[in-house]
């Protein structure tokens, strides 16, 4: 019992560090802290879909149909927000379930260049339809997501530290989910889906269902991310959704390490901060493609399990050297 | 029902310009143990897919207790009770023994997102760790539960293989060269429980090389050559007829 209450304790601390975090930051630190828990719902989101071993470069772009998506439905139909978000969501998992059928009749390399040529399909269509996407320059002046009161705490979004707690709460909540089913008998069979995919199929898995289960829902919450940051920024447009953003997302994914749940999150989180903190205090921020690349090349060279992998060993290095099995 | 168990009728299976399966006609009854053997390339392996759904067949069709299985795809046949393992990739070498073992029990207690994010699965889930358990207890690998399968030693990954197909519960397991690289005793060890298989009512038909192991294990046995059928019978029979010593035996002995 006493290890539980220790869990607890811990966790309540680490609830309290993040409901702090923003009194110490910066106004512009402060959003940038809201644009890093969107993102690690992104990244995390990434993950879920390479559990069953495809790589997919439309991710961003799925996300984008959440933010297009939610913009359009509180703008033009007038859904309140929070709902719209939702829908938006929805919307990104619908998309996703349309592109499976074509996307996940090819698998590996394939799969990567034909979700990047979809992506790529769906960002010309934003352009070339100004009406209702809005072409080039995209959707501006999206509804914000309207002020409310809880008790005595006033959530007024135009705060970043509002719009923090309230992305936290949400994103929280999907990572929540994401890990049970990770963790679950459906998790399982995403990984026999990946590892083994003929054994997988002797075993009587639907091999293609999954692969649309895992694509479905990673693309619906990755919308719901979009969703968070369109009705952040106020404003959508093809070009916040591009492959630059996409390779963005690989990085932190690679970096961090896909093998657990808590790498691409630990990738994002590092990267994010090496940039905005450490790169604009010696005035290099615009060097970020070309940091990320570094970063990107030293961790394939040196960290091949990424960060993540770091961790590992200092854990087991604290367990007097001894093998720890992996979990 | 005056059909048998399994079926397989006029299977033709072509590559391009290669005729690997030529109209072969054999049948497998309930609860034996049944051998496929032939000289290499005969199209064994090749039927093995046919039947388990691997393959769709150019022709001739596979009837499973009357139901015709062929042209459709693995997962399906595998939920009908024909459950495989394969010669290579026989586990998932990532995941812990136990892990294996509960994929295997996909078909009978089948995951649910539902379940997993509102956390209600749990007895589908104690049912389908029960099972897994009980599938690793009969090829002796409870021990290992926690090791990653990858780290077993070869006659283990066999068993582990296998443990995989019966935790699918199936009715009838279709083992190819389930022998390869194990010494004699975990040869021996393995024919024995492959009987105590048959005698819990799972019909087996395997594909294998080793001739000591499968004169010894079969009740009954097909031969193919050339992707045809060659003859078929009781061990004794084969060993000792004319064909099938030409085409077969008498020179893998001698070369052996």
């Amino acid at each position: 019992m006493p290890d539980r209450l220790v869990r607890l304790l811990l966790v309540a601390a680490f609830v309290g560090l993040l409901l702090l975090l923003p009194y110490g930051l910066s106004f512009s630190q402060q959003e940038i802290l809201v644009f890093l828990t969107i993102n690690i719902l992104v990244v995390s989101s990434y993950r879920l879909l390479t559990l069953t071993g495809e790589w997919s470069l439309g991710h961003v772009v799925i996300m984008g149909v959440g933010a297009y998506g939610s913009a359009l439905l509180s703008k033009e139909l007038g859904v309140p927000v929070p709902i719209s978000m939702v829908l938006g969501a929805l919307t990104s998992a619908l998309v996703a379930y349309g592109l499976s059928f074509p996307l996940l009749r090819m698998k590996g390399f394939y799969f990567l260049i034909g979700s990047f040529a979809a992506g790529e399909i769906i960002r010309l269509l934003w352009k070339r339809f100004r009406d209702p996407f809005g072409g080039p320059k995209g959707i501006k002046q999206i509804d914000p997501m309207p002020d409310f009161d809880i008790v005595i705490w006033r959530f007024d979004f135009f705060e970043p530290v509002s719009y923090y707690y309230f992305s936290l709460a949400v994103v929280g909540l999907c990572l929540w989910i994401m890990w049970r089913i990770e963790r679950s008998p459906v998790g399982l069979t995403f990984h026999a889906v990946h590892w083994q995919d003929r054994l997988a199929q002797a075993a009587g898995i639907n091999v293609r269902s999954y692969k649309t289960m895992a694509f479905v829902i990673a693309s619906g919450f990755s919308g719901l991310a979009g969703a968070l940051l369109a009705h952040y920024i106020g404003t959508v447009n093809p070009n916040s959704f591009d492959i630059e953003q996409m390779v963005f997302v690989l990085t932190w994914a690679i970096v961090g390490g896909t093998s657990t749940f808590r790498g691409p999150i630990l990738g994002c989180i590092v990267l994010t901060v090496l940039n905005e903190i450490v790169l604009r205090e010696i005035g290099l921020e615009q060097g970020r493609p070309f940091v990320y690349g570094l970063v990107l090349i030293l961790s394939v060279l040196f960290l091949p399990k990424g960060l993540e992998g770091l961790i590992e060993k200092a854990g087991q290095l604290r367990l007097t050297g001894r093998p720890q099995p992996s979990g | 029902m005056d059909s048998s168990f399994l079926e397989v009728n006029g299977l033709v299976m072509r590559f391009g310009g290669l005729t690997a399966v030529d109209s072969l006609t054999f049948s497998v009854d309930e609860s034996m143990i049944h051998g496929l053997i032939g000289p290499n390339g005969a199209g064994k392996t090749t039927t093995f897919n046919a039947i388990s759904g691997f393959l769709a067949p150019t022709g001739g069709d596979v009837r499973f207790r009357g139901e015709t299985i062929s042209g459709l795809p693995m997962h399906r046949v595998a939920r009908k009770g024909v459950v495989r393992t394969f010669q290579h990739s026989t586990l998932f070498a990532e995941l812990s023994v136990m892990e294996n073992a509960l994929i295997g029990t996909h078909i009978c207690s089948p995951p649910s997102l539902l379940a997993a994010v509102l956390g209600m699965g749990r007895g589908a889930e104690d049912v389908a760790a029960e099972r897994a358990r009980e599938a690793l207890e009969f090829f002796g690998l409870s021990e290992f539960s926690d090791q990653p399968a990858g780290s077993l030693p070869h006659g283990h990954q066999r068993a582990m293989g296998m443990a995989v197909a019966l935790a699918a519960d199936p009715k009838l397991l279709l083992l190819d060269e389930p022998f390869t690289g194990m010494n004699p005793e975990e040869t021996e060890r393995m024919m024995q429980l492959m009987f105590k298989l048959r005698d819990s009512g799972v019909t087996i038909l395997i594909v294998e090389h080793d001739m000591r192991a499968i004169m010894g294990l079969c009740d009954r046995i097909t031969v193919m050559n050339f992707g045809k059928l060659l003859t078929e019978g009781h061990p004794d029979d084969i060993r000792s007829h004319p064909d099938v010593v030409t085409a077969y035996l008498g020179s893998a002995y001698s070369a052996a």
